[in-house]
């Protein structure tokens, strides 16, 4: 952070011993989420707004939420990436009014205040009146009231922006181990886009980071996972974080479907299921290193998701403290072969709001919901892997999820 | 289209006979609806109209649609629930050697038991229905949803 953070005006007091607990008022409470809003989602972060192969030709746009604020990401006539907040400098009407597509110049459908792909503002209708009557004062300049744009870092295909003028460029937002990762699937090779799906999911938008940051649960809930191997706690593993915490990758290596006396705790795992059409699950190695799977999770709103040959961006979209939006992109790569198409779209059965594994997670999260909504004066106990926040190199800890909540403290001053 | 009035009425049986044992949670007779190298899968129309091929569910042979199965019965975790269909205008598209095309709007409730029901799903059916031993079967089946956002999770097939 670049800039001393205020302390909350808001009246709530985290348990005294530290990040190894999260009270669960901090998934219920409105004025908790208001603050949310404005310090974590429009404050000093990076949010990820898309990709730059949604977006291919000049005046392609993608509208885009960040936290609870609607933007619109478009690409110029010179190539240019720009995001916009999607709110006519005018009366403050939400002009794009489609999820994506192709314009020209953007025009407000309430008085047809319009836009170039720049964000500059090219017409106003009446500008001078009509029959000597009307029209704005003479003082009157276009150039004041272009569309808010953001700040916005395009790395490798991916497209990033901001709020803030102060946050720091994005390589060091990420730090060197995050940014490594991050370039690990992003090597700067075209993608190609394979589509999306959504969900809304009625969780507070935490419990999504949590999940992502928590490799004990995965071992455990996921029986699918474990059974194949694809994520188990006997298998090498990592837990790796930037300096403040805020950033998080989980990092494993496929292992056999076989117990060991390391699973003997891993009550669900089926030694015993084959697959009838093992097509489902045949990955090919495509990177470079043991990893397997690289989980990454990105303060405000990202997770980038590369499981065996299943590659998605999912954007976090709150909706309230207790719901949010999950976005998911799925992509490859332009030079991929069709067969390794076929690999990513079958894979994709395990992810999403019907995958194989994902859908344990959705489900687990409305049940965290409904257990931590009622009770906000309880707190979660965050002990696993001990009290601390530093690397791990074991899939059988919580560290991330507690580094998660001291950045969070600090950001939101509790 | 010349598709005779009888097959019509088999084809309606058919999909009543899908809606029925998807509606009964008699999962493991879903897969007999289908033919051996059969295309299932439910897709965003978002992806379907723009040529996207993702589907959030896509099974490739009857045997994933066992290990569909198998997953909803034996690995997944999930709050039971209810799954209503409710099928309408269906129509015949085409027939040519490679089968019988169909089309039907479907609208899925769900009620999670302990909660309110639910419009789940809406879409149509893009179904390719051809003869396998003198019984119909899905060839193909998209379903295609209108519906943005998944509530939650899905865990049936529709």
């Amino acid at each position: 952070m670049t800039t001393a953070i205020a302390p909350t005006t808001l009246d709530r007091h985290w348990p005294a011993e530290g990040v190894t607990r999260v009270p669960f008022w901090v998934y219920s409470d409105p004025q908790v989420y208001e603050q949310e809003m404005s310090r974590i989602f429009c404050g000093e972060s990076w949010a990820y707004i898309g990709l730059e192969v949604e977006i291919p030709h000049a005046g392609d746009f993608k509208q885009v939420i960040i936290g609870d604020r609607p933007v619109v990401m478009v690409r110029d006539e010179a190539g240019a990436v720009h995001v916009f907040v999607n709110r006519c400098a005018h009366r403050g009407v939400k002009f794009c009014r489609v999820p994506s597509g192709n314009v020209q110049r953007f025009t407000c459908p309430y008085h047809q205040w319009t836009y170039d792909l720049q964000g500059r503002l090219r017409g106003v209708p009446f500008h001078r009146g009509l029959k000597h009557q009307g029209g704005m004062p003479a003082d009157f300049s276009r150039e004041a009231y272009g569309l808010e744009a953001l700040q916005v870092t395009v790395r490798h295909g991916t497209v990033f922006a901001s709020f803030s003028m102060q946050v720091e460029p994005f390589a060091d937002y990420l730090g060197p181990t995050m940014l490594s990762y991050f370039d690990r699937v992003f090597d700067g090779r075209p993608l190609r886009l394979l589509g999306y799906m959504r969900q809304r999911i009625p969780s507070n938008w935490k419990l999504m980071f949590e999940n992502l940051k928590d490799p004990y649960h995965a071992s455990l809930m996921h029986v699918f996972l474990v059974t194949f191997g694809l994520f188990r706690a006997d298998q090498p593993s990592a837990v790796y974080m930037d300096a403040t915490g805020r950033h998080a990758c989980l990092i494993s290596r496929r292992g056999e479907q076989r117990a060991t006396s390391d699973t003997k705790d891993i009550r669900n795992l089926r030694e015993d299921f084959q697959l009838h059409d093992p097509r489902l699950l045949v990955p090919v190695r495509e990177f470079p290193g043991d990893a397997t799977v690289v989980m990454q999770t990105l303060w405000p709103n990202l997770i980038v998701q590369q499981q065996s040959n299943t590659l998605a961006m999912r954007q976090i979209v709150p909706r309230g403290p207790e719901a949010f939006e999950l976005l998911w992109t799925f992509f490859g790569y332009e030079d991929d072969t069709e067969e390794m198409t076929l690999k990513r779209l079958r894979q994709a059965n395990l992810m999403g709001p019907a995958g194989l594994v994902s859908a344990d997670d959705s489900e687990v999260m409305k049940l965290s919901q409904d257990g931590v909504a009622p009770y906000a004066e309880a707190a979660g106990v965050i002990e696993m892997g001990g009290r601390g926040v530093e690397d791990t190199e074991h899939m059988v800890t919580e560290v991330a999820i507690r580094a998660f909540y001291r950045y969070y403290r600090e950001v939101m001053g509790f | 289209m010349a598709v005779p009035l009888a097959v019509r009425c088999e084809i309606e049986e058919l999909l009543a006979e899908y809606a029925a044992v998807l509606d009964a949670m008699d999962l493991e007779r879903w897969p007999e609806f289908f033919t051996e190298q059969c295309f299932y899968e439910i897709i965003p129309r978002e992806n379907y109209d723009r040529g996207l091929p993702l589907a959030i569910m896509r099974c490739e042979s009857k045997g994933m649609l066992k290990d569909r199965v198998v997953a909803i019965r034996e690995t997944m975790m999930y709050e039971p629930r209810y799954m209503r269909h409710m099928l309408s205008a269906i129509r015949v598209t085409g027939e040519s050697p490679e089968g019988i095309t169909v089309e039907a709007n479907y609208a899925v409730f769900e009620t999670v038991i302990n909660d309110l029901t639910r419009v789940f799903n809406v879409g149509r059916y893009l179904d390719r229905i051809v003869r396998e031993a003198g019984q119909l079967k899905f060839a193909e089946k998209h379903c295609v949803y209108d519906s943005v956002l998944v509530p939650n999770s899905l865990i049936y097939p529709l």
